[in-house]
């Protein structure tokens, strides 16, 4: 027992730790951040795209939702910062990984997204181009902020799934909170910084995980 | 009334790949005139309806708002076109995420492009006349399908619109709900607005109609007052379809 | 066209794909056998759980609730690397493969039974008392007349949650399971050049790009149905 403790609840490890481990987590926020913001932009216009009543847009989006849902987004993420410099293309670990997600985090948002736009009662939108709304006023107005509202649930559930997806930027050596934990690991030869780790995800993600199963919950009485 | 065509139909054909749902509709409404239309589902008249705003695409003939033709033109003059086209749905179709105030101005302000003050007072204006102006606050999810359409129809007055196209505005609702929509389409009638109504309540067309069409199979039968209509059709389609709904 | 062609012997060199797709078939052989274990083991243990929760003991469930919230809050990689490098210092020796296999069919497992308890709770109450009121019992209804609906209702957000785990076998190249991601890098190094990666890259693409059409047929169907 102690030895379990010693080797996984290691207090005085964790709080040695702690600066390196902060340090971590700030760069995950930021990537967060950079991340979330641009693969709900780039999502919505793949939906857009993918609801188009214009051939020549829509398969090309169908083609991008369906190869990005379908690629383990470590394979992307490894083909992007490993494959390229092959093709002369050099890549900081912060591009390769924002690029990568952004790729796989699109695809997972538009169809988020085209569920909610399906959602809204087609009437909504005729309504509105019978007042003289243009597509776009439409879309904005009308449209789209009734689809989000319908699709809360799931753009969130996506959101914590892209917060847990950043953990993978250690595999291309990221200083993220995981990085920065498995270094720390390797050094003190004990996995209470992973520990550590685990339990800021935890205090991070919990309150949002809880929150979609209220949502769902209420969608489904 | 002056003679002046404000909606004219010209030889309008609707097709849905082999199925031809208009064939060849001719109808001219002049400016302060009730057109009403009757006829059994399925016999074109919403798809006609649809067609004068270009909600559904015609497949051929043309459509003339107030002198001009709505079938050329950019898309832009299509959206400033419907501006004067009003329309009130069997569905109603208020914004649930908006209140009825920002249901009434969001058209004002987007397409119109009025000042938000602007836009609210002449949404007042309109609730008010649709006896609703208490719940502007309201979201349309606590108002009962009469308010709702009333709204609709406020919705599409404030944008000063030439015509008036109602498609089916009462079928949604409740029996008893269905004399306040009329009344606000009866005033609206008295204040010389041009309307075309698709609906069943003939009743109402009799007492407030200038014209009734009787449509069927795509095409219109037979037109004229409603006395005539009612009181002696010609057509034996028209016979059996008012003897269908009389009983 | 001078960009064409070296862009085709960066990621498509027919000699390396001549020598490295056995390494690579090797590696979706290993990636299959993984997958298929954990849709299996997570998948039971989930409908496990949530059948287990509509009895509705107070004990029992906050250990599921705790259970289901915790997998779907950590990110399996920082699980798997908990489990690789500290349980040996505790004595515990686990392959590579086996925490491969914990760590996703147990995340599976927590997400599985959120769906599933989603899809008995969207069940009328009245299809219940009906159950029970006919004499089925309350295990009889359970089986009989909740599960099947809920199965139905289950099953198109269950298979997008299927792909997405499925997918995390990749992970496994972190801690040297020999799957495809690790197969295409090994001969990647090996060999100084990238298109041993273009060959995962594909590998995974004929695996779950079907699962993908999946997904998107029942979701479809769905929709239609609702309407």
């Amino acid at each position: 027992m102690q030895t379990l403790l010693d080797q996984f609840f290691n207090i005085s490890i964790m709080i040695k730790t702690m600066p390196l481990m902060l340090k971590g987590l700030v760069m995950t926020l930021k990537l967060c951040a950079a991340v979330i913001l641009l693969g709900l932009a780039g999502g919505l216009l793949v939906a857009l795209g993918n609801l188009s009543p214009r051939k020549w847009l829509r398969l090309p989006c169908i083609v991008f939702t369906d190869i990005f849902r379908a690629l383990p987004p470590l394979v992307l993420l490894i083909f992007i910062y490993s494959g390229l410099p092959f093709a002369g293309v050099e890549i900081s670990p912060f591009t390769a990984v924002v690029l990568a997600f952004f790729l796989n985090n699109s695809s997972y948002y538009a169809e988020v997204y085209r569920a909610g736009i399906l959602s809204v009662p087609k009437g909504q939108l005729e309504a509105a181009r019978s007042t003289g709304l243009s597509k776009a006023q439409a879309l904005v107005h009308v449209v789209l902020p009734q689809a989000v509202r319908n699709v809360l649930p799931d753009l969130l559930s996506n959101t914590i799934e892209v917060v847990k997806l950043t953990s993978l930027a250690s595999a291309v050596s990221f200083a993220e909170l995981l990085y920065s934990a498995n270094m720390a690991r390797s050094v003190t030869y004990n996995a209470s910084p992973l520990v550590l780790a685990a339990l800021i995800y935890l205090v991070l993600l919990w309150p949002l995980v809880r929150l979609v199963s209220r949502f769902q919950r209420r969608l489904a009485a | 009334m002056t003679n002046r065509p404000m909606l004219e139909i010209v030889a309008l054909e609707k097709r849905f790949g082999t199925n031809t749902i208009l064939k060849g509709i001719d109808l001219k409404v002049s400016e302060g005139e009730l057109v009403f239309v009757i006829g059994p589902s399925g016999s074109g008249k919403s798809t006609m309806l649809r067609c004068c705003n270009r909600l559904e695409e015609p497949s051929g003939g043309d459509i003339i708002v107030n002198g001009r033709n709505i079938m050329s033109g950019t898309t832009a003059d299509l959206n400033r076109m419907r501006l004067q086209v009003g329309m009130v749905f069997q569905g109603f179709h208020l914004y649930p995420h908006m209140t009825v105030l920002d249901n009434v101005t969001l058209a004002q302000r987007k397409a119109l492009k009025r000042s938000r003050p602007e836009a609210d007072a002449r949404a007042m204006d309109m609730l008010e006349n649709v006896g609703l102006a208490h719940k502007a606050k309201a979201y349309p999810s606590e108002l009962s399908g009469g308010q709702q359409q009333r709204v609709a129809i406020a919705r599409a007055l404030a944008l000063d619109p030439k015509v008036m196209l109602f498609d089916e505005p009462t079928s949604a609702l409740d029996p008893e709900l269905v004399g306040s929509v009329l009344k606000v389409m009866k005033d609206l009638r008295d204040k010389g607005m041009t309307m075309l109504v698709v609906s069943h309540e003939m009743g109402f067309a009799r007492e407030t109609a200038d014209r009734v069409v009787f449509m069927d199979g795509g095409v219109i039968v037979e037109e004229g007052t409603p006395d005539e209509i009612f009181g002696a059709p010609k057509a034996e389609r028209t016979r059996a379809f008012l003897a269908r709904v009389k009983n | 066209m001078e960009g064409l062609h070296r862009f085709l012997a960066t990621f498509f060199d027919p000699a390396m794909i001549e020598a490295h797709t056995l390494a690579v078939l090797a590696g979706v052989w290993i990636t299959l056998e993984i997958g298929l274990a954990v849709i299996v083991a997570g998948i039971g243990l989930g409908l496990l759980l949530a059948c287990l929760r509509t009895y509705g003991r107070r004990f029992f469930n906050f250990f599921i609730v705790c259970f289901a919230d915790i997998f779907r809050a950590l990110p399996p990689l920082v699980l798997i690397l908990i489990l690789y490098f500290g349980l040996p210092s505790a004595g515990i020796l686990l392959s590579g493969p086996m925490v491969l296999f914990l760590v996703l069919s147990l995340t599976l497992a927590a997400f599985a039974e959120e769906i599933f308890w989603a899809g008995f709770s969207a069940i009328d109450k009245g299809q219940w008392e009906a159950g029970i009121a006919t004499g089925l019992g309350f295990t009889g209804t359970l089986f009989h007349v909740a599960l099947p609906q809920a199965l139905r209702l289950a099953t198109p957000p269950l298979v997008n949650r299927v792909l997405a785990i499925t997918k995390m076998t990749a992970l496994g190249s972190v801690i040297g399971v020999e799957e495809v991601l690790s197969a295409a890098t090994t001969a990647q190094s090996f060999s100084g050049s990238a298109t041993p990666l273009s060959l995962a890259a594909i590998a995974y693409l004929i695996i779950f790009l079907p699962v993908v059409f999946l997904a998107r047929f029942l979701e479809t169907r769905q929709r239609w149905g609702r309407a």
